[in-house]
């Protein structure tokens, strides 16, 4: 199950840092955020709360980058 | 932020016209510097708590407050130079998010081409709908100037429908009544109302747009290069900031019986800190996927989808094309090439009788062969005349026309018949006829080159492709007339869809190192050789969704012209990837060498970093304008 997010992330290294911090997420199968089209892939594992796991995931981000929102 | 970035910049100019001294000249300048700088303060800060100790709002950060710092230990009261380097890197932050974004939109429109609304019609009226609301099987109205929603098949109306934003092609297509039109492609001139083929979801617009916004996400080696890159490197800069900071002092006090005192430290400092300004990474990291970004943009408005930044990559190191012959060199359509009598003697001025008995028999098939020959009849076909239709598998079909008995069909049929067929030397698919028990000769069918193949394949060599190959099911004697024709390399002929597979695994194993082997296909029964290439290029894949699934590379129209073109982009794409890390790379070591020695001020430092920055985003541009190679 993957799902494609709308992101606002403002530095291209930052994209690269989030994406590093949001794949370790547990319950993320596989995560990818294009810097460019300004959104965020993410492949769940099958038996994950989809809700929490987003919840997390933007918990994540917003510590390695403060600016990273998630529309 | 351009608010921010103005007042500080009016506010420095008028600081410098100000003549204050002391403790006030310290705090109006913090105010600017605060005005200018608190976030990234604030973000280094955060960074810290949360144990991320190393990027660039902290580069930032350590040097400007070290800058102020230096200025009051050295009671100079030089803060302009803190506040400078902050304001230079904002307006370069600025500068760069501005152009990112805008070249990103810009590329953005270029490939959207989702339709907003499907018109339907209600009591009467015409009604806008969500293209997503609409059932497989209703029909949908199209106006002059709209896009088409959803795939179908005119109903009524004629019309000519501009598909450049597909394939590239500029030249429109006309349809009318029973046409297929596909989504995507702009109503140009008459209304036209379409039965809808498929649901919006599964339209060929639905489908690249899907694809295309995937593109961005798969990663190039380069760009994870990059991102490892700056990993290890902006630590791995501060500490060489550190230790430029304390090893040179020490090794003086040590060796040399300089004083310990902050003055033998001061130089050093100073250069750490212009060191901390120089390393920073930003350049490298937007620069390689916006190039990606364009270069894949500008792809495909030409009519080629390319599925990710790897696979440009993979595009740009193509040595070996390996062509599937049906369907993407030639047409994958038969037509009747010539006509023979039954000495193979060419007959072409009384073909008219062998031609009209071919097609009324072989109008009860289907079989492309029948259509070819139905087609090259031209006239409707009266099957009235015809009566007692028998087809024997495998050999041909037998039937009474007008009286008279005629078989058509394979060299058996004419034998079992007890009639010597002509054995044809032009190579091809041979269809024989016999009427009332006699041999009356035979039609000769091939498929048909495509206009362009023969200059695709000269292309292919000039654009450095060292190999090209044709795979193909067909005879050995028409694969060999093709081949020639058209200067391929080599031809393995006659095998069989799985043999397809094997032949190209021995290619891939005859590639040496970097070179990398595409297999251009159709898409339609060829998958899992696209799939098992280092590279599968489908072509012609307007509407055909298996195509595009196992393809890299799909080419939206079928001309071949366009493989040497795609790859063109590519290694125009990567290259200029490699300018802008040699470039950056390059001007930053020089930078930090000259640095270290004290020749480069905190001046030339900022220069390093935006400067470098700005040049290799707007070189990154570049990438998007492919129109013309």
């Amino acid at each position: 199950m993957s799902k494609t997010f709308k992101i606002e992330v403002d530095c291209a290294n930052c994209a690269n840092l989030v994406e590093d911090a949001a794949k370790k997420v547990s319950g993320v199968k596989e995560l990818s955020i294009s810097f460019m089209t300004q959104k965020m892939k993410v492949t769940f594992e099958d038996d994950a709360d989809q809700e929490a796991v987003m919840t997390e995931v933007l918990k994540v981000a917003k510590k390695v980058e403060p600016d990273f929102e998630i529309l | 932020m351009l608010t921010r970035i103005i007042i500080a910049l009016v506010m420095t100019v008028g600081l410098l016209f100000i003549d204050i001294t002391g403790w006030l000249r310290l705090a109006s300048y913090l105010v600017v510097y605060l005005i200018i700088g608190y976030d990234i303060l604030k973000k280094a800060w955060l960074g810290i708590i949360h144990g991320r100790v190393f990027d660039e709002n902290f580069l930032m950060a350590v040097a400007t407050v070290g800058a102020f710092a230096l200025a009051i230990y050295e009671k100079s009261g030089d803060y302009l130079e803190a506040i400078a380097v902050m304001l230079f890197y904002q307006i370069g932050e600025f500068f760069q998010s501005y152009a990112v974004g805008k070249s990103r939109r810009n590329i953005a429109t270029l490939m959207d081409i989702r339709p907003d609304y499907a018109n339907i019609e209600q009591d009467g009226k015409i009604v806008k709908v969500d293209p997503d609301d609409v059932e497989v099987g209703q029909t949908i109205v199209i106006q002059p100037g709209e896009r088409v929603p959803i795939d179908g098949v005119v109903v009524s109306g004629e019309s000519s429908l501009n598909t450049s934003a597909l394939t590239g092609e500029s030249l429109p297509r006309e349809v009318s009544t029973g046409d297929e039109v596909i989504s995507g492609s702009i109503n140009m001139s008459g209304v036209l109302k379409v039965r809808t083929t498929k649901e919006f979801g599964d339209s060929t617009v639905s489908k690249i747009l899907e694809l295309v916004e995937d593109s961005a996400s798969r990663k190039s080696k380069s760009e994870n290069f990059i991102a490892k890159f700056a990993r290890v490197y902006t630590p791995a800069v501060c500490y060489g900031a550190l230790a430029l900071a304390l090893l040179p002092p020490l090794f003086l006090i040590i060796f040399n019986g300089a004083p310990v005192s902050f003055a033998t430290f001061e130089t050093w400092v100073y250069r750490a800190l212009v060191f901390l300004v120089i390393s920073c990474p930003c350049a490298l990291v937007v620069s390689i996927p916006l190039s990606f970004f364009a270069g894949i943009g500008g792809a495909s408005r030409e009519g080629v989808l390319v599925k990710g930044a790897n696979i440009l990559e993979t595009l740009s190191k193509v040595k070996t094309v390996v062509f599937d012959k049906t369907g993407t060199l030639t047409k994958g359509v038969f037509e009747v090439n010539a006509y023979h009598g039954d000495h193979d003697e060419d007959i072409a001025d009384r073909k008219a009788q062998l031609l009209e008995y071919a097609a009324i028999v072989e109008s009860s098939s289907s079989h492309p062969i029948a259509r070819s020959l139905q087609q090259a009849y031209g006239h409707t076909i009266d099957r009235n005349r015809m009566s007692d239709v028998k087809e024997i598998s495998g050999k041909g079909i037998t039937a009474v026309i007008d009286g008279k008995t005629v078989a058509a069909g394979n060299e058996k049929l004419m034998l079992d018949l007890g009639l010597t067929p002509c054995h044809c030397k032009t190579a091809g698919t041979i269809v024989h006829l016999a009427i009332d028990g006699k041999y009356a000769g035979h039609i000769v069918l091939g498929d048909v080159v495509k206009p362009t193949s023969a200059q695709a394949i000269a292309d292919l060599h000039r654009s450095g492709v060292t190999q090209t190959v044709m795979l193909t099911g067909d005879t050995r004697s028409v694969a060999d007339q093709t081949a020639t024709g058209l200067g391929i390399d080599k031809v393995y002929s006659e095998l069989l869809p799985a043999d397809k597979v094997s032949q190209l695994e021995k290619i891939l194993a005859e590639s040496k190192g970097d070179s990398k082997v595409a297999f251009v296909g159709d898409g339609i029964n060829d998958a899992p050789v696209l799939s098992r290439a280092d590279l599968g290029i489908a072509m012609g894949a307007m509407g055909s969704d298996a195509a595009i699934e196992a393809a890299d590379v799909v080419l939206m129209d079928d001309d071949p012209l366009k493989i040497g073109k795609a790859i063109r982009i590519s290694r125009k794409c990567l290259k200029i990837v490699w300018e802008n890390i040699i470039m950056a790379l390059g001007i930053k070591g020089i930078c930090l060498i000259l640095g270290i020695f004290g020749i480069v001020n905190m001046w030339l430092a900022i220069f390093a970093d935006v400067g470098v920055m700005i040049l290799a985003v707007l070189n990154a541009i570049r990438a998007m304008y492919v129109r013309k190679i």
